[in-house]
């Protein structure tokens, strides 16, 4: 595993939450939440000093952080694939599109592309049924997949990227 | 003329921003308005758009860009009929047309982002008349007239729940709304939260008042971010409009309202593991009793519906106990909500009475299967329900009837398959599910849904042997009697219905190394017909492992001993001479 305890994280940003929640009972969750969207993960430095503000022992706060599957201890690239393996999707065979995204970016579930720009990541069911297979990049909902429309996508995207660097 | 936009998420996904920036830019706003709606409830026409001219209702459906102009020019020069070929066919208007809409009756109808609109189509008249003249008992025998059971899956009445929290002691009671919608193939809340959030607030809060609760919290999934922005607004709406808050509409009754996001685990749909989540902590089961009523959020007592049963509320204090239960069976009144996918031919979200047949809903309202395949089973209740096969598609939608099954009610989900859809495969999948989001206190569930997961790997893998059915069956008996909550306990139903109606499947896996669905590849055998084959070559430079070897114009071979059964032989060759055995 990675080392990320980053040295210089600006735990400044995640003052406001804390002034609001840290002495709120059973906030624990929702001051994580947060933390990870102005982070992008919980990295470790952060996890302790949510700990110091909260009083919230650390063994805690990892045992929430590793009981739910929003929350992430490691970074993840620029697009999160969330890659629906709900019901619906799975009898529309969302296992081909996985195989698919998985030989076009070589990453397998959990994994991250070596130039930082893509995560996969399987979910259980973003409730899109009806278009299924679906999967979310970054919020937005790519319904009625194909293995050579989810290329084309992620092609798109590839493109998009590189324009903006 | 008004035009609505459907926007629900899946309508999104389907492109329906896109359809309703054309519209903004080209329509002629002097003349029209142009609002949004939640999930009209089609979402195979997706994306949908409603012209209102007058009091006349035209629909547009699949609108994609070229549409959204067409459709633009035929509004501002006042001749709709210059779009009528995106119309809806008559032949789909029976998807709506055969419902009957109670829950979902302002979904894909009102602007869900406007109280106003809300407020003209009967909102929060319920709430009105409770507080002016009902007593919260009055409210509580209400709910008891109408029969109306607990939507999220166990269907427990509702009145009951909420009568022994309001004969709970204390001065400080919570009321929670459920809308954890784990339930994969499942997305009747977030239709009704995305589509008509000011009635579940009025449902919420009509409950609150009869158990006497001065706090309400929803407890929504974290993956329905669209869902939380409308309620978040909605709630805000309300509060300024003094529904939310301090002596609401005049009364004495004081509730607030707030919005917890969920964190992402299934078992939280479990209602003393939710409370440990809005607790801050891992959600894991508590023992019961003692019950919420009891001792529930903060160890005060608490009750916990879900968003569909609140959907149910306000109408039932308008229209009566009496008309709802005059919905129905014997055992389960009013109507249910089912999301309708998989090998469907019109997916999407419908609310019939009760009492309705599974045929009626998968081939009257459906319009039957894709391709117009063969029907195998339907898949009900996720991971807690079971697969119902084709010879009992006459089942009543009733509680009881459906629990007779060895499949359950549940939340809603209807997942219909095919001939193409392999059942031991389909149990493995469940269990994979169950196993990943069991949450590990009971030691049956933790590793009793593993070693299933085991075994059905494994013979989905070909290399299942005779015992292991008599194994799985032993394990799913254990697994149902030593797990603390519904999770666990239901978690082997996928692979009971499937050993009870599909019990060939599997042993055609075992002693034959077939699945006859094609689906599991390890099972599979990919061969050239010589006589179809036309020497193309296309095959051969498909095959990733050049498993496929022969010359120009004659038939070609696979050496199964290099095939990996990717399938791009079969997918390439435009002759039909593979075939998959």
């Amino acid at each position: 595993m990675n080392c990320n305890c980053e040295k210089n994280t600006d735990l400044s940003l995640l003052e406001p939450c804390l002034e609001k929640y840290a002495q709120v009972p059973g906030s624990l969750i929702t001051i994580l939440q947060n933390a990870q969207e102005i982070y992008g993960y919980l990295p470790v430095d952060v996890i302790l000093h949510i700990s110091r503000r909260t009083g919230v022992k650390v063994t805690k706060i990892m045992g929430v952080a590793t009981f739910y599957s929003q929350f992430r201890l490691n970074p993840v690239g620029k697009y999160l694939i969330m890659l629906c393996q709900g019901t619906a999707c799975h009898v529309n065979g969302s296992q081909q599109i996985e195989k698919t995204i998985n030989e076009y970016l070589k990453i397998k579930d959990g994994e991250t592309t070596e130039d930082g720009l893509f995560t996969l990541k399987n979910v259980a069911c973003l409730g899109c049924c009806s278009l299924s297979p679906v999967m979310m990049i970054n919020d937005e909902t790519y319904g009625s997949l194909t293995p050579e429309k989810a290329v084309a996508i992620l092609k798109e995207l590839k493109k998009k990227a590189g324009e903006e660097d | 003329m008004k035009i609505a936009v459907g926007q629900g998420s899946c309508g999104i996904a389907a492109g329906a921003q896109k359809t309703y920036e054309i519209l903004e830019n080209r329509l002629d706003k002097a003349q029209n308005e142009l609002c949004v709606t939640g999930c009209i409830g089609m979402c195979y026409l997706e994306p949908i758009v409603d012209v209102y001219d007058g009091g006349q209702l035209y629909r547009f459906v699949r609108v994609n860009e070229t549409a959204a102009e067409k459709i633009a020019d035929a509004v501002n020069s006042k001749d709709l009929s210059a779009a009528f070929e995106f119309k809806i066919s008559e032949d789909d208007e029976q998807f709506l047309k055969k419902q009957t809409r109670i829950a979902l009756r302002h979904c894909g109808v009102i602007n869900p982002e406007k109280i106003e609109d809300y407020k003209n189509s009967d909102g929060y008249k319920a709430l009105s008349k409770v507080l002016s003249s009902m007593t919260p008992e009055q409210v509580i025998e209400e709910i008891k007239i109408s029969g109306l059971a607990g939507r999220g899956g166990a269907g427990f009445p509702a009145w009951f729940k909420w009568n022994a929290a309001r004969q709970s002691e204390g001065e400080k009671k919570y009321l929670i709304c459920n809308a954890d919608e784990g339930d994969p193939g499942a997305f009747m809340d977030r239709a009704v939260i995305e589509g008509d959030p000011h009635n579940l607030i009025e449902g919420m809060l009509i409950g609150a008042y009869a158990i006497g609760a001065s706090e309400a919290v929803v407890y929504v999934r974290a993956e329905y971010p669209l869902a939380i922005r409308r309620l978040k607004n909605a709630i805000e709406e309300a509060r300024k409009n003094g529904i939310i808050g301090k002596n609401i509409m005049g009364s004495s009754f004081s509730c607030e309202m707030r919005i917890k996001a969920g964190a992402g685990a299934f078992v939280c749909g479990e209602e003393t593991a939710l409370i440990e989540s809005l607790e801050g902590s891992r959600g894991m089961p508590r023992l019961k009793p003692p019950f919420p009523a009891q001792s529930g959020y903060w160890h005060k007592p608490s009750n916990i519906n879900n968003v569909e049963t609140f959907a149910n509320v306000s109408w039932i204090i308008l229209n009566g106990g009496a008309a709802f239960a005059a919905m129905g069976t014997e055992n389960s009144k009013g109507t249910k909500v089912f999301a309708l996918t998989g090998k469907i031919k019109r997916g999407g979200l419908v609310e019939i009475p009760m009492g309705k047949t599974l045929r009626d809903v998968i081939f009257d309202i459906g319009g039957g299967i894709k391709n117009d395949k063969e029907f195998k089973a339907v898949q009900m209740g996720g991971p807690s329900g079971g697969c119902i096969p084709a010879e009992l598609l006459d089942t009543v939608i009733d509680y009881k009837a459906l629990s007779a099954t060895g499949a359950i009610m549940g939340s809603g989900g209807m997942v219909v398959m095919d001939s193409d859809t392999c059942m031991v495969e389909m149990a493995r999948f469940f269990l994979d599910f169950t196993a990943k989001e069991s949450c590990g206190k009971c030691v049956h569930c933790r590793l009793g849904t593993k070693r299933m997961l085991e075994i059905l790997t494994r013979i989905t893998e070909g290399r299942g042997s005779e015992e292991d059915i008599d194994l799985l069956e032993e394990l799913c008996r254990t697994v149902k009697d030593g797990a603390l909550c519904g999770l666990g306990q239901t978690a082997p139903n996928p692979v009971l219905t499937t050993l009870k109606y599909f019990r060939n499947e599997y042993e055609e896996h075992i002693k034959e190394g077939k699945c006859r669905a094609h689906e599991c590849t390890a099972l599979l055998k990919y061969e050239i017909n010589p006589q179809m084959c036309k020497g193309c070559t296309m095959c051969a430079k498909k095959c990733p492992v050049n498993a496929i070897s022969g010359t120009v114009k004659n038939p070609h071979v696979i050496d199964s001993g290099l095939c990996i059964k990717c399938g791009n032989c079969k997918s390439v060759c435009r002759f039909g001479a593979v075939e998959v055995k």
